[in-house]
């Protein structure tokens, strides 16, 4: 580090980009070394994430705020008591690359209501509910497709009739595609809670917290 | 750390008994009391009133700043030179919103702060009331942790765990809400020692078994470098550092926040790397074959595209935070823990030393044959390099120097050789206009008497913050302020030369105050620097001034900062000249 004095010029001095020694690797954009050769982009995939977390206020906030920020791809975003008063569970489904899930996961485990944070299986005991506002022209056969779908008619009248079924995504889109033909007026639809499937738990609760 | 309270302080001979306190506002003060908490920084207001009234009787002293941003600045620096937590305080409504710039670049380079802002009573939170903003909202994103104190008999432990937690783990900055009701309520009891929560467990020492593998790959490498991150300096993991490198004759580089973590005259120092950092560092990051990367978050400034970012090299990444490994770069080698503990499990497990004497060879070649020389003709105007080089020279190993953000500051890291860990206070993730007097007043506050606290500002830097000046003269407080003054936010002129074909829209200003007349208004001294010749006599005059001052040096307004990566290209291919951009 030294001032030059005889010479006027712009910048500094060293052999210029094109004369140096190159590296033989390269990443991809998520910053994972490739061979040069192959394109190895991580495909988005779909998954259930759930969070234990103290029930405080703000805490649905939070999460959704993370979510948002940090361009967290989500699907859905159930929020519920436990067992454990002063405790709630929230389900995310998120669709991301595996990098991202690993981000989302750790991410929301460093808020600090949130206690515990699981990836769930690829099979989790998941269920959502729907309820749907029909119209009431052919109240027979919309009774039919409710049944079919083991639903409930939650009320019934000249000009609509309501309905509520319950079940996993598939199920619902099939009993929504089912019932698009009388006309569907208004949706209200929940989003996935899930649990671990068996015995599996799915967000360790901490003995301090139980 | 989590969990294990502070040491209490001593001197706790006051009339009231240490267990008693009769108001949320006592409890306030005692929890940060508890908490060895001697420096304050902020502005009155409203809501706050309970708890400045509250210090009435104490011992901790309260440095009233201009502006509530110099105050989170102040407090931010103040962390970073002491290693302690800075504290700031502001009213509610635009007391807290002015803190938010400060927050946001203390939660960008995790540090330690501490902010208690006042509130609308509760009843009032939600009506709209005077000068009320959901303050706990705004700052959530930008800080490690915040809470509405929402009772009284709670809030002291709200405060505690606050400074708790700014310190614990990755530091960042944390922030109570204090509705006025509840500091003036009554407070049945008063605080105990400062706790995080029990939920906070952040991880202590690497797997036994990752660490073995981690550094046999590290033994055996060929092109090894250790990079060294804010992390380390957070850590007080600069020792371990240092023996480990020179144990092992690894080649160091630093990000920015770390400048400083190795001292920058050592042989085995490349300095640092990324956007404006050493030819050489950017050379060896590039060809390495193995980085042992420490408390890094690898920042697009410090990576370039991440595509061309290391592509050869295994990375072993050491952190505190999870979600810091694989989030920009993929970590080969995980090791999560505190820097200090994870550098003892790998120097004890280290098998031995890689064989990198050509690697070393290579380094050194690459520091002669990228020199960091620029030329700096006597009939030109002063270069910026060469005023930094001169109270670099000036002053001792141990001097404290801040910056605003610019081609200033980049200057200031390049060409002043650091040699000690934090004695290098800037803004890095956030690149905040304005840091460096305010980061001046709380670097002076934290540091020893002897040590000197120099600030490099930009013309455009300084005018966002120096009415701060007033504070630096009411505390007479003895730091020098050097405006590197070009007549122009000079890092977008450069930008505009690069990448917009000259234009120079907004960014050179027609006419500058006189900056050391403007000091003398203050009442501070000021200075001025137009030609080689003043700059010994002057800069000499200015560090000997007891009190503050301020030198306008008017450089080289044409001067550029190189070497350049531009944004999201590649390490490797630095620029040393506009042609080469
Ligand atoms: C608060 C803020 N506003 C705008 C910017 C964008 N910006 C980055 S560098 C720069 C120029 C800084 O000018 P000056 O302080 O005079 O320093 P110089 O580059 O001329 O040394 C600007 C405007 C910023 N970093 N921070």
């Amino acid at each position: 580090m030294s001032r030059n004095q005889d010479t006027r010029r712009d910048g500094l001095e060293g052999p210029p980009p094109e004369e140096r020694q190159r590296p033989v690797g390269r990443r991809n954009g998520q910053g994972i070394r490739v061979d040069p050769e192959v394109e190895a982009d991580h495909e988005p995939r779909r998954t259930t994430i759930s969070a234990y977390v103290a029930d405080e206020p703000g805490v649905l906030a939070s999460v959704s705020g993370l979510f948002h920020r940090r361009q967290f791809n989500i699907e859905s975003l159930t929020v519920g008591p436990t067992q454990n008063d002063g405790y709630s569970r929230i389900t995310l489904v998120v669709e991301e690359p595996d990098p991202g899930i690993d981000q989302a996961k750790k991410q929301l485990r460093k808020l600090l209501p949130v206690v515990h944070v699981r990836e769930l299986d690829a099979d989790p005991v998941a269920c959502e509910l729907v309820i749907l506002k029909i119209d009431g022209d052919e109240p027979d056969k919309v009774q039919a497709i409710t049944e079919m779908y083991n639903g409930e008619t939650l009320d019934a009248g000249p000009e609509t009739i309501t309905v509520q079924i319950t079940g996993d995504e598939g199920k619902i889109d099939d009993a929504l595609d089912a019932y698009a033909q009388f006309g569907i007026r208004e949706i209200a639809r929940t989003g996935q809670a899930a649990l671990a499937r068996g015995a599996t738990e799915t967000a360790r609760v901490d003995e301090t917290h139980t | 750390m989590s969990g294990e309270p502070k040491e209490a302080r001593a001197d706790a001979d006051t009339e009231t008994a240490p267990t008693e306190v009769e108001t949320g506002a006592d409890a306030v003060v005692r929890a940060l009391e508890n908490a060895g908490v001697e420096h304050l920084f902020g502005v009155q207001g409203g809501a706050i009133m309970p708890v400045y009234d509250a210090l009435y009787d104490g011992a901790m002293s309260h440095v009233t700043m201009a502006h509530e941003q110099g105050a989170a600045h102040a407090a931010d620096a103040y962390g970073v030179v002491s290693g302690e937590p800075g504290v700031c305080m502001a009213t509610s409504g635009p007391g807290a919103t002015n803190l938010v710039t400060g927050l946001a670049d203390a939660n960008m380079d995790s540090d330690p702060v501490v902010a208690l802002t006042g509130q609308v009573p509760t009843d009032f939170v939600g009506s709209d009331a005077f000068q009320e903003t959901d303050t706990v909202g705004v700052t959530g994103p930008i800080t490690k942790a915040n809470f509405f104190a929402d009772d009284a008999d709670a809030v002291g432990g709200d405060v505690g765990t606050a400074v708790a937690l700014a310190e614990a783990g990755r530091q960042g900055p944390t922030l109570v809400d204090l509705p006025k009701d509840v500091t003036n309520g009554a407070a049945a009891e008063a605080p105990g020692e400062p706790q995080t929560p029990s939920t906070y467990r952040p991880p202590e020492t690497a797997d036994p078994e990752a660490v073995a593998e981690a550094t046999d790959v590290l033994a055996a490498a060929d092109r090894p470098v250790i990079l060294a991150g804010g992390g380390v300096v957070k850590a007080e993991a600069c020792e371990e550092l240092r023996s480990f490198a020179t144990d092992h004759e690894i080649p160091v580089i630093t990000t920015m926040p770390a400048i400083g973590a190795f001292p920058e005259d050592h042989e085995l120092s490349l300095e640092w790397a990324g956007m404006h950092g050493t030819g050489y560092a950017n050379m060896a990051i590039t060809m390495t074959d193995c980085m042992l990367a420490v408390g890094t978050r690898f920042d697009d400034r410090l990576t370039g595209g991440v595509e061309t970012f290391a592509p050869d090299a295994e990375i072993i990444h050491v952190d505190i935070d999870p979600a810091e490994i694989s989030k920009n770069v993929e970590a080969d080698y995980p090791l999560l823990g505190d820097a200090a503990a994870v550098f003892e499990q790998i120097a004890a497990a280290m098998p031995r030393s890689p064989s990198a004497d050509a690697w070393r060879e290579q380094c050194r070649a690459w520091k002669e044959e990228y020199p960091m020389d620029y030329a700096a003709p006597e009939d030109d105007p002063v270069k910026p390099q060469y005023v930094v080089e001169a109270f670099d020279d000036a002053t001792p190993d141990d001097t404290v120097v801040t910056s605003g953000v610019g081609q200033h500051q980049m200057w200031a890291s390049q060409y002043w050789t650091f040699t000690e860990p934090r004695t290098w206070v800037s803004s890095h993730g956030l690149g905040t206009m304005g840091y460096g007097l305010p980061a001046a007043i709380g670097a002076r506050i934290a540091a020893d008497d002897d040590r000197s606290v120099v600030c490099f500002d930009g013309d455009g830097s300084f005018l966002m913050t120096c009415q701060e000046l007033s504070v630096a003269v009411r505390e007479d407080l003895d730091l020098t302020v050097v405006v590197l003054n070009n007549a122009a936010v000079g890092m977008v002129r450069q930008w505009q030369d690069a990448f917009f074909e000259e234009r120079h829209v907004a960014s050179e200003y027609p006419w500058v105050p006189e900056f050391d007349t403007l000091a003398e208004a203050f009442g501070a001294r000021g200075f001025r620097i137009e030609s080689y010749e003043e700059v010994e006599s002057v800069v000499a005059e200015a560090l000997a001034y007891d009190g503050p001052s301020v030198v306008d040096v008017h450089i080289d307004p044409e001067e550029n900062v190189y070497p350049m990566v531009p944004s999201g290209g590649d390490n490797g291919r630095f620029a040393l000249s506009e042609d080469q951009l």
